[in-house]
């Protein structure tokens, strides 16, 4: 790890004047991935902001019946609140499914959005990975990839996404508020991680600069009644091999509105919006589950030892929408 | 000390549960392992690993990081002191990575290259990560494969074991069982990383490690540096785990190395990462079982070959194929060790060495036998019990397997479970239940220990034990104490220090058995001493004992501990996940001193089994040689969630033939049971996972059972 | 101008006020083990991954390998070292000491840390991943085996203690019959 300096910030603007004056610096907030990147040599910043103690630490009622949760809100502090629990239960599920208690108290938010992939050749420097040094090549393509992505991976990159919340965050339709320099800004989740392309090393739509303050969940009615279901190689503090934020709502035996995001299958957040358009209208049945999953899956390109995933997604949605519908049939 | 609330008699000593001697130290974080003790001008090395996995080191660029901040020396093959490997250590030949940093070749990835010495460990982690070295790279072969064309069979014991007419048993058969099973790379991955602390003290070298044997390491350290023997001091007071990790590794000989050319203390701590090449590990095994047996399940034939791998500068062999020889009756057995030597480290003990990726293989082939003969997997166990050693032809010391299964089948619940497989549903859940044995050798090594009656009352053991976690500590304090016949509170119990005389090492579970023989003996002379009457002097009245002679005088027997394994598991077979609901193990394992500390250690050997069923896996990439994924989230072994309720207890297993009674529990606790998990998986699927560990990945790609699986 | 990179702090630990200077890359775990001798605390592997080196930041836990200590100024630090009091032992390290949950010990401190927040989170009414429920009308969801085992995921042991531990959590907790 190289020296860097290390400036604590009380006010966004504070934050955004040193983030805008330094390209080299990062935002510390829990540290838990940053730290460990930095460790391994992959991250390399000259000057850490910690944000933790700006004025983001808050969940907030908005005026629709949404929620702004701040940028610095622990995964702990929102997996415990209560509107999270009560409104949208899969993001619950879905933060208290990643990592372990400590490192949930210590990540917050904004963090867990920028977190890295963890795919072994990206954390060895001994290894070449596109992701860390462009140009440099994919081993995983050749070489380990058991759990690389199904979808839209392209041939420079086939990591995926870590996070758990993200996945709970994309079926929500989420937006993420920023601010710069030259003012604030706010990106819909779907548009925030960008596709892998050519380019896996960039990750995300946010300009040079920006400090993320808060998450934005616009209200949600179906997501009442919602579900996170994580698939890992040990019962707990593992990172997915394959995961499902689903929620539904059925009205006379049809599918009303449905939200269905997949974790572990590409190098972002899945949201599955072939799938959503195949069930809506449609007949709540384990049949029509097993069909929108195949039109979401029917895009997968599976390497040799990833193909399972196809099988695993299809199952995966079937079950909890299965689920689902008989407890919105009680 | 103190008796537990919750269980044994709270009078006597040997037999009522203890907790440990040293549990208050350990529970308020008092308790100093080796990167814990400090010094006074203290540097710290970083070690520098290479990144090909063969060629040679074209230079190391050692003159930018000796500039950087604190930076106190950069030590590599072209500077470092020169070392003797030379020599036959307690283990033979020493693997000569002991001969770090002596020349320019490069067998694998993560060979040491360099130690980056500096004021504080930030800046000798900087300084590491900064240093450039340069190779001449040459193509390597890290592709391990039972087909492999280098596979040879070694010479020395054990590796060819041949009786009967194999061929000739197998055609005669009824039911023929031909089956490969596979077991990846495994990691002993103790929680607490090597870490050695060297300095030199009015001549003398001291060395503060975290080891198996502190005299083991004291001598060897001694040849290797040509050093006087008594001059080399080593101590090791607690042990974050070791597994078979902890013998002599290069931590301690590069501290060593740094603090001569310091002439100051030098620690050196391996990260996590690091130790994953550095500290040796299980090599990965592909292994072929051939069972033949009579209509009624006699075995005719037992075949067990099995592969592993080395590297290419040190031969070491995962003996798999000899769990069988003292197992079974069978007209024939056949078992042969073969090995490969590959641009990988050198693997070493762990856990239960042979006998644990042996069992999973044989013991999932019985399975897969009593399912073709349509017999109890117990029952064909007990059809073949043999009354003599199956090859050797000795005599029994105590074997006691068909009383584990008695008891286990009992309690387990064994008697009404339906033979069928994939028939038991829980929701989303299929359940099963599978069993298998478990055998370990009785080891014992020669050891000396003294005992000091004190002028105060009190009295003190000395002796070169080391506790790894096992509580060798308490049951010392209570074999003493038995001896001494006083309470145990009275006895203090010093290890861990190569100044105590030569013990023998904590592993191959003989630790116990070798050391309380030691105690036991120098104990007793001292009580026959002190019964004389007399006033005790000052400096008290020491007894010691060496139980070379007796060691040597023990008839030859089949000397082993015995278990039955039960599991029961719930398999989603549309995600692939497979949680283990309970398992059930009942040992023969002879006298147990302390049981409190006894089932903690057969509980551990189970979970152990439980992970290298279901989640152990190192992950080598086949381009660079290197592993990927070198972390504890790559490398999985079970959490807290994995585990659920586990049992264990044990029989009666006397041995009248036996002075010490002490058969050792480390081991076999692992033995069989990642077989009885697999074959409860079979139970609840229909499906036989022959590779391990039984993935998601593994269970959903196995799909449905297909037409005649398992058949030859 | 390139920033300074280090910094004299002041660490508040176990109720007592250390000053010192640290190098910015300075873990809070190494500060604990290299600077204030208080080695209590455990490195397992640097990195996150297996919980030796927990404490409580301000009575909450965390893995103190990743938190820098210059991050960790004006935060109450409590390590094994400050978890009995001059009375003896808390609850949660008699548990683990009379029950055995442990066995080479190295990962003890950091599971005994964060048993005594996993008591403290449960009281509170924090869900689990195994709470079949976490909607807060369906209330605070037992302690049963299965939530401690869930909640003391985040504590790797390699001897295998698990099964002690729980017991030993349970006990501590006063749950043992739901256990």
């Amino acid at each position: 790890m190289k020296e860097f300096g290390y400036e604590r910030v009380f006010d966004v603007p504070a934050a955004v004047a040193l983030l805008d004056a330094d390209p080299d610096a990062r935002c510390l907030g829990g540290g838990t991935n940053l730290v460990d990147l930095m460790k391994t040599g992959v991250e390399r910043p000259a000057r850490l902001v910690d944000v933790r103690e700006l004025p983001l630490g808050e969940i907030e009622l908005t005026p629709d019946g949404g929620l702004r949760i701040g940028a610095t809100v622990t995964n702990s502090d929102l997996a415990a609140h209560p509107d999270v629990r009560r409104r949208y239960p899969m993001l619950a599920q879905a933060v208290l499914a990643g990592a372990s208690g400590q490192l949930r108290n210590m990540a917050t938010v904004g963090g867990n959005l920028l977190q890295r992939t963890r795919c072994g050749y990206f954390t060895d420097l001994a290894k070449p990975c596109n992701k860390r040094t462009p140009g440099s090549g994919c081993p995983a393509i050749e070489g380990e990839h058991h759990n690389a992505a199904i979808l839209g991976a392209s041939a420079h990159c086939v990591a995926v996404h870590p996070s758990d919340m993200g996945v709970a965050l994309a079926a929500l339709d989420a937006v993420v508020a920023y601010e710069t320099a030259d003012g604030p800004g706010e990106l819909a989740l779907a548009e925030f991680y960008v596709p892998v392309g050519e380019t896996p090393h960039v990750e995300t739509a946010l300009p040079p600069g920006a400090l993320i303050t808060a998450v934005i969940l616009p209200p949600a009615p179906v997501a009442a009644l919602s579900r996170y279901r994580k698939v890992r190689e040990r019962a707990s503090y593992a990172f997915a091999i394959g995961s499902v934020a689903a929620a539904l709502d059925v009205r006379d035996g049809a599918v009303h509105e449905v939200r269905l995001a997949f974790g572990a299958v590409a190098s972002r957040p899945w949201r599955a919006r072939e799938a959503e358009r195949v069930l809506t209208g449609g007949p709540a049945t384990a049949e029509a589950f097993a069909a929108a999953a195949d039109a979401e899956l029917a895009a997968a390109e599976t390497l040799p030892h990833n193909g399972y995933k196809v099988t695993l997604m299809r199952n995966l949605v079937v079950a909890v929408l299965t689920e689902l519908a008989e407890e919105a049939a009680r | 000390m103190s008796t537990t609330t919750t269980a044994g008699p709270v009078t006597g000593t040997v037999g009522a549960s203890y907790t440990r001697v040293e549990g208050l130290e350990k529970v308020t974080g008092a308790a100093r392992y080796a990167g814990d003790v400090p010094a006074a001008e203290l540097a710290h090395g970083w070690l520098v690993l290479s990144t090909v996995a063969r060629g040679r080191i074209r230079s190391v660029e050692s003159d930018p990081v000796r500039g950087m901040p604190g930076v106190l020396a950069v030590l590599h093959h072209g500077n470092a002191p020169r070392v003797d490997g030379n020599y036959i250590g307690m283990l033979g030949r020493p693997d000569p990575i002991v001969e770090v940093f002596q020349h320019d070749r490069v067998p694998f990835v993560g060979w040491p290259v360099a130690l980056v010495v500096a004021e504080t460990t930030e800046q000798a982690r900087e300084a590491a990560e900064a240093l450039v070295v340069r190779y001449d790279e040459e193509p390597h072969d890290v592709a391990f494969s039972a087909g492999h064309a280098g596979i040879y069979t070694p010479d020395g014991d054990g590796m060819l074991v041949e009786k009967g007419d194999l061929a000739a048993e197998l055609a005669a058969s009824v039911h023929v069982v031909d089956a490969e099973y596979t077991t990846p790379e495994e990691h002993h991955g103790t929680m607490e990383p090597h870490a050695a602390m060297a300095r030199w003290d009015g001549g003398r070298l001291e060395v503060v490690d975290s080891n198996q044997g502190s005299m083991w390491v004291a001598q060897e350290l001694a040849k290797l540096f040509s050093l006087d023997p008594a001059s080399v001091r080593v101590r090791s007071e607690h042990i974050g785990g070791a597994f078979g990790s902890k013998g002599v590794r290069v931590h301690q000989i590069l501290a060593v190395m740094a603090a001569t050319v310091l002439d100051r203390p030098v620690r050196v701590v391996m990260t996590r990462r690091q130790m994953f090449s550095l500290v040796g590990y299980r090599s990965p095994t592909a292994q072929r079982v051939r069972l033949g047996a009579d209509a009624d399940g006699r075995l005719r034939a037992l075949d067990h070959q099995a592969h592993s791998l080395t590297s290419t500068v040190h031969e070491f062999v995962e003996a798999s194929a000899g769990f069988g020889r003292p197992m079974y009756a069978a007209d024939a057995h056949r078992s042969v060790n073969r090995v490969v030597r590959l641009d990988v480290p050198t693997p070493t003990f762990m856990r239960a060495p042979g006998e644990a990726p042996g069992s999973f293989a044989l013991e999932s082939a019985l399975d897969e036998l009593a399912e073709r003969c349509g017999m109890d997997p117990i029952a064909l166990r007990a059809r073949n019990e043999p009354d003599v050693g199956p090859v050797s032809g000795l005599p029994f010391g105590s074997r006691n397997l068909l009383a584990c299964f008695d008891e286990g089948a009992r309690r387990f619940g064994w008697a009404d479970r339906d033979p069928r497989p994939g028939v038991r549903r829980e929701g989303r859940w299929l359940l099963g239940t599978g069993t298998a044995a478990a055998t370990f050798p009785v080891i014992v090594a020669p050891s000396t220990a003294a005992v000091t009656a004190e002028a105060d009352g009190t009295f003190t053991v000395r002796i070169g034990a080391s506790d790894v976690g096992t509580g060798a500590r308490t049951a010392l304090t209570l074999l003493a104490a038995e001896a001494l016949d006083v309470a145990g509170e009275r006895v203090h119990v010093r290890i861990g220090d190569s100044d105590f005389g030569p013990a023998a090492i904590s592993g191959g579970s003989m630790g116990t058995r070798s050391w309380g023989w030691a105690v036991t003996a120098a104990g007793r002379d001292l009580r026959e001493q002190l019964a004389l009457g007399g006033d005790i002097p000052p400096q008290g009245i020491t007894v010691r004992s060496d139980t070379s002679a007796a060691v040597g005088s023990l008839t030859q027997k089949e000397r082993h501990s015995f278990g039955a394994q039960f599991a029961e598991v719930a398999v989603d077979v549309t995600t692939g996940e497979v949680r283990v609901r309970r398992m059930l193990g009942v040992f023969a394992a002879g006298r147990i001193v302390n049981p409190l500390t006894a089932r903690s250690q057969f509980v551990g050997g189970m979970i152990w089994g439980l992970s290298m069923a279901l989640h152990e896996e190192a992950i080598r990439d086949q381009a660079t040689g290197g592993h990927v994924g070198a972390d504890l989230a790559g490398y999985h072994f079970a959490a807290n969630a994995d585990v659920p309720l586990i049992e264990a207890d044990w029989v009666d297993d006397p041995d009248a033939d036996d002075p010490v009674g002490i058969k050792g529990i480390g081991e076999i606790g692992i033995v069989g049971a990642a077989a009885a998990v697999a074959n409860a998986v079979w139970h609840a699927t229909g499906v036989r996972h022959r590779h391990l560990p039984i993935r998601p990945d593994r269970v959903l790609s196995a799909g449905a059972p297909a037409e005649g699986d398992g058949d030859a | 101008m390139a920033p300074s990179t280090s910094s004299v702090i002041t660490l508040n630990i176990n109720g007592e006020k250390y000053t010192l200077p640290v190098d910015h890359r300075t873990t809070l775990l190494d500060a604990l083990r290299e600077r204030l001798d208080l080695p209590g605390t455990k490195k397992g592997c640097d990195q996150g991954q297996c919980g030796a080196c927990t404490v409580l930041l301000d009575g909450r836990r965390a893995v103190s390998c990743l938190q820098l200590a210059v991050a960790a100024e004006g935060r109450e630090i409590t390590t094994i070292e400050g978890v009995a009091d001059a009375d003896g032992l808390h609850p949660v390290q008699q548990a683990f000491l009379d029950l055995d949950g442990y066995q080479c010990g190295y990962c003890t401190p950091g599971q005994i840390c964060s048993a005594l927040a996993v008591i403290e989170e449960h009281a509170a009414g924090w869900p689990s991943a195994v709470t079949a429920d976490v909607r807060p009308e369906a209330g605070v969801p037992p302690l049963t085996a299965d939530e401690i085992r869930e909640r003391m995921s985040g504590n790797l042991c390699r001897c295998g203690a698990y099964v002690s531990i729980v017991k030993a959590v349970a006990r501590a907790a006063g749950t043992e019959a739901v256990a």
